[in-house]
Formats: structure tokens, sequence, C-alpha cells
């Protein structure tokens, strides 16, 4: 083949400017859903009336727009977690995992009950419950976490296996001890452990009546900044970021490796629990079989696409609560999949814009 | 609970990770780590599920099954060997990619049932006692096929000529460059030849083992298994197959644990209530991580890591590996 001009991969020497990552990241998504759209055209959908379908359906008005903000709670909670993680080049895929331990341990407070629920207030027993999803998260992220600063166990494969542990301990409680009448969910929880609602507010503010928002979402932005705080401004931030870029510069600074590493993963997995408490005291007020449509794999996608910033975290987040929010009935079901697989690739290929310059080149210049 | 039964399952269920553990070995071997197995195998899995029942032939089926999954294991080499894109997350998003196209595309093909993967006896040494009917009889023809093929890659790697540049690829890759070795090539090829095994171990379960479409549940994470038995079998194919067979035919114990009403003359707890059966169903996974932690200790002590270059991406002319 004989081309007329060719593809030059220049190595940047220079910074690159400063929107051009934004740019970059922008620009990924867009292609993403336009090669989405061009592959629905081939499987024989209709691109153009899904695409109007996803905006209608996720922001057209206060009551979707409120579900996707529900759905993007989650996401930001889990997004962070993996933010946190990917800081350090820890490999936590196991968030799913740890959103499902974290919801179980903040139903035990329900469930076994852990405080007499018609005297305690109820600030009390929402507090302990987030507590009690950290705590479980906590614990589904310190194995891998020790497995990996004392045995040197890939975490990544740990994290999987522990998602599917997770999955089929909750499935034996619901089925089992707590199932409702055989049904495969537990009974409904007590109203004192839900999280407030702003449908609650409908008598005073008619607007709000059937908008399902919930404090999550106050509690998943507070969650933002605190992180942001911790990698942006504390020591131990500095610390995390440091080992991640430069492990052998680490150690020789004197820094505890093998503690930042458990510790990092436990506070991952403890977002990932706080993510599970919210879902159920605060959308699903039960422990059931499936309160995550993925959330946990979502939040990988989250946490990349936001290049480990946590505000970015929360915009991303409510882009893909919309996905999900639109997944729902988008038929079949496997797009949402397809559409998270083609923007990730799409994010991570385009990282090599920023390391090079592209430029196209005239192979036969005399007749230009 | 029969042994027999036990160890004829497990070799046929075993074959599923062989052919996936060891195409990931061969990826890894070249310095690609490709965290995509269980998106290639789903889609493996539908791919030949539908090509068998379209054209009524499960060869065929096979076919298309590899070459689905090899066609996808390329996006996993463009993004990595080209773009230089991290590697774990490429690996995921190839697992996303492949489950939502085989989701897509699978849509309506639950309950159907296309041809299958002959199933035979092997003359003269399906008579010898015991080990006739464990290994030589009523195995669907892959299960042979991963017999030979185990070896045959132990060879490959470990004794010729293009298994020498696979290894110097992964291990060196600077060095491979400067004795004219094509690095890209390389592992371009080598990516491909992972998706085209986890194709087959995907069209193994969809044509062979346990024959249906069941979305997700087709593979239900034993691509991730594979990867982790990658890891427990350091990097050796021989290793690997053998890895898989144990597995198969652990899984397979687990399973008919659920049998009998008595074991050792105590009342059998799984018997009685069948929700016990979870922690019977986690067990694969506990076990994955044990063979894990087992896998890791011995190779730091053995000092056999990792192929030194896995997960490095390789730009000419620049410092590294």
């Amino acid at each position: 083949m004989n081309l007329p001009y060719t593809l030059i991969f220049e190595k940047r020497t220079e910074d690159y400017p400063k929107w051009l990552p934004a740019a970059v990241s922008i620009g990924s998504v867009i292609a993403a859903f336009i090669i989405s759209g061009i592959l629905l055209k081939i499987i024989g959908g209709e691109p153009l009336r899904v695409i109007k379908f996803f905006f209608t359906a996720t922001f057209g008005s206060w009551a979707v727009f409120s579900d996707t903000m529900v759905k993007a709670t989650p996401l930001i909670l889990v997004g962070l977690a993996c933010t946190v993680a990917f800081k350090m080049k820890l490999w936590n895929i196991g968030a799913e995992g740890q959103f499902y331990m974290g919801a179980f341990f903040a139903s035990l407070v329900v469930l076994v009950p852990m405080v007499n629920l018609e005297t305690t207030p109820k600030f009390l027993i929402i507090v302990l419950m987030m507590i009690m999803g950290m705590i479980g998260g906590a614990i589904w992220g310190f194995i891998p976490g020790i497995l990996k600063a004392k045995y040197n166990v890939n975490e990544i494969i740990i994290t999987l296996m522990l998602n599917y542990i997770a999955l089929y301990w909750n499935n034996f409680w619901i089925f089992d001890k707590w199932s409702d009448a055989g049904f495969q969910m537990t009974p409904q929880f007590a109203k004192v452990a839900w999280l407030p609602r702003l449908s609650d507010l409908a008598r005073e503010y008619r607007m709000f009546s059937g908008i399902t928002l919930h404090l999550g979402v106050i509690i998943a932005i507070i969650a933002a900044i605190i992180i942001w705080w911790i990698l942006e401004r504390s020591r131990w931030g500095y610390e995390i970021k440091l080992i991640g870029d430069n492990p052998a510069a680490a150690r020789y600074a004197g820094l505890n490796i093998s503690k930042n590493i458990i510790l990092v993963f436990m506070l991952s997995g403890a977002l990932a629990g706080l993510a599970g408490m919210s879902e159920i005291s605060g959308v699903v007020h039960r422990l059931q079989e499936r309160i995550s449509s993925g959330y946990g794999f979502t939040g990988i996608i989250i946490a990349w696409l936001a290049k480990l910033n946590p505000f970015t975290v929360i915009l991303v987040s409510i882009l893909f609560g919309a996905l999900i929010v639109a997944g729902r009935e988008i038929q079949p079901s496997g797009i949402a999949y397809l559409l998270q697989g083609i923007i990730l690739f799409m994010v991570i290929s385009s990282d090599v814009l920023l390391r090079y310059k592209i430029r196209l080149i005239n192979l036969n210049p005399q007749e230009a | 609970m029969n042994i027999e039964i036990i160890l004829h399952a497990g070799l046929a269920t075993g074959t599923i990770l062989l052919f996936a553990a060891i195409g990931e070995v061969f990826a890894e071997r070249s310095g690609i780590l490709n965290l995509g197995v269980e998106g290639m195998m789903l889609l493996g899995a539908m791919a030949g599920f539908s090509t068998s029942l379209a054209t009524n032939n499960a060869w065929l089926g096979l076919l298309v099954a590899m070459l689905a999954g090899g066609i996808l294991s390329l996006a996993h080499a463009l993004v990595t060997i080209n773009f230089q894109a991290d590697q774990v997350v490429s690996g995921l998003s190839l697992t996303f990619l492949g489950t939502g196209l085989a989701l897509v595309l699978g849509e309506g093909l639950t309950g159907q049932h296309p041809p299958t993967i002959p199933i035979v006896d092997i003359p003269l040494l399906s008579s010898i006692p015991f080990i006739g009917s464990v290994f030589f009889s009523e195995h669907s023809i892959l299960v042979y096929v991963g017999y030979i093929f185990a070896p045959l890659t132990a060879f490959y790697i470990n004794k010729t000529r293009p298994g020498m540049h696979l290894r110097a690829v992964g291990e060196k890759p600077s060095a491979a460059d400067t004795l004219g070795i094509s690095v890209y090539g390389v592992r371009y090829f080598y990516t491909f030849v992972g998706g085209l095994l986890a194709g087959l171990a995907g069209a193994t379960i969809s044509l062979s083992v346990s024959p249906g479409w069941y979305s997700t549940q087709t593979t239900s994470g034993q691509g991730w298994i594979a990867v982790g038995l990658v890891i427990f079998a350091q990097w050796n194919p021989m290793r690997a197959a053998f890895g898989g067979y144990l597995f198969g035919m652990l899984r397979r114990f687990i399973l008919d644990l659920q049998g009998p009403a008595l074991i050792f003359g105590m009342t059998n707890p799984l018997y009685v209530n069948s929700n016990y059966g979870f922690f019977l169903q986690m067990m694969p996974f506990i076990l994955t991580i044990i063979a894990l932690v087992w896998g890791s200790r011995a190779a730091s002590r053995k000092r056999i890591g990792a192929p030194a270059a896995l997960g490095v991406p390789y730009i000419r002319g620049e410092r590294g590996l």
C-alpha cells in the first residue's frame, strides 16, 4: 500500500495545555456514544430514538432527575472507593463484594436487632447503620489488603473471588434465616431505619411529593469532600500518592508500605460498604438479592473516567446514574454493559493523546 | 457419591479451565496481562452456541467461538500494545465489552438445543478397568484434545524456537528487539492466541460440558478462576492443566456432597437444609484464594515470579525492560 499521507506519533516533550485532559475525556465519551450508536444500528436498533429516550428518561423532569441522582449516590461512593485504591495502584476490583458486605452489616442493626428500634432515636440508628456498613466493607477490604501486604498475593483475583463469596453469603441469610415468609428477601425495615427522603417533606412542600431522593446523596458528597481533603491536603494522602507513583522512593523515604496497603484497602472497602448501607437504608429498605446492578464494577470505570479526582467522580457518577436509569428500560439489557465497556476503552486509549502528538505527514512533499 | 463419577466429571469441567488458563499463560508469557478472559469466554460461548444453532454444525460453532474470542482480544492488544494503556483497566473493559456483546447478541438463545460436540470412547484404552472409564470413555472430543494440548504447549513454550522468542519478549523485550524479534508482533500474536483459547473454553461450556446459553450464568466467574489459576500454576501450562482438572474434580465433589442423607454416619446438614448449599457454592472461590496464597508463597520461596515484563508496555528506545 502506498498512501500519500501517514500518521506520525511524536512524544510530547513540553507539558500539554491545561484544557487538554478534560477535552480528551469528554471527546472519548462522545466517541464511545457514536461507536455504540453505530453498533446499535448494525444490530438493528434505532440509535437516535434511544439517545432521545435516554435524555428524557433521565434529565427530562424533576422526578426522573431525582431517580438519576438516586442511582448516582451509590456510584459516587463506589467511585470514591476505587479512586482511593487506584491512587496507590491497588487494584480493588472488589467494591461489589464490599458493597454487599456493607449492606449486610448495616442490616444487622435492624435484623438482629442490635438496638431497641422503638426507643432509640432515628439519628442514632442511622449513624450506627453507617458505621456498621463501613465496618462490613472494611473487613472485606482487609482480607485482600493483608494478603497483598504479607504474602504479595495478587489483589485483583482475591477481590474478585471475594465478590462471589459475598454474594453467596448474602443469599444464605436472605434465603434462610431472615427470609420474609419464604421470599428471597428480608422483611421490610422499620421506618426508623430509613434514610430521610425529600418525599417525607411532601406535606409541607407539595413539589417534593414522589421525589425519592434521599439523604445518601449528601453523605456521598460529604465523603467526596473528605476524600479530596485526605488525598490532596493531608500527609497520608501524600504518602498514598508517593507509594502509588514510586514505591521504591517511598521505601527509601521510610514509609511503611504494608501498613498503607492494608489501611487504604480498608478505607476503600469502607466507602463501598457505605454505598451498600445507603442503598438498603435509602432505597430498597430491606436486604435482598440484586441490590447492586454491578455498581462495584461501574465504580472502576467512574474512577478512571474521573482521572481519580473526587469531585469529578460526582459528575461522572451522575452520567452513569443516568445510564443505569435509562438502561433499565432499554432492551436488550446488555446494552448498558456494552456502552460501559466501550466508554472505558475509549477513555484509556485516548490517554495516548496526552503523551503523544499525532500529526498527519505528507509523504510526497514535491507534489504539494 | 461415587469417586469414578467425580473424577470423570472433573476432567470434563476441568477442560474448560485448562483451555482458558493455557490461553492466558500464552498472553502473560509474552508480557500482556489480559483480564478479559471472562468476557472473551462468554462471547465465545454465545458465538459458538448460536452458530451451532444456525448451521447445525457444532464444529463450525467451535471455530466461530474461537474467532470471536480472538477478535475481541485484538481490541486489548491494540489498546495496550500500541496505545500503551494500562493493561488492568483495558482487560476489565474487555470483560464489560464481551459480556455486553454476548448478552445483546445472545438475546433469545436460552432454551434452544443446537447440536453439541460428539461424545466418544477411545477404542482399547476405554476397556482398561477404572482408568478407562474415568479417562477414556464417554468424554467429549474436546476433553481428549485437552489431554494432548497441555503437554504440547509446554513443549512449544520451553523447547521450540518460537517458544523461546515468546519467553524472551515476556522477560526482556529490549533484548528480544535487538535480536530482531518483533516485540509488538509477538505480543499481538499471543494475545490473539489467548483470545482464541478463551473463546474455545467458552464454547467448551456451551457446546459440550453444560450445553446451553444461560446469559452470564454460562461462565459464572470461571474466566476469573482461570486467571487465578495461571498465577497458581506459576505460568506453567502443565501445572495449569493439573490445576484445572483438580478444580473441576473439587467442584463436582462439592456438588455431590448435597446428595446423601448421611455422611460418616452423621446427618448431612446439606441434605436437611439446602440453603447451606450457598456455602458450597462459595467453595470454588475460596479454594482459588487458598490456591493463590499458596502459589504466591511457593513462588516467592523458589524465586519464580511472573514474566518480568508482565504488564509493562514496550516503547523502543526508552529505558526500562
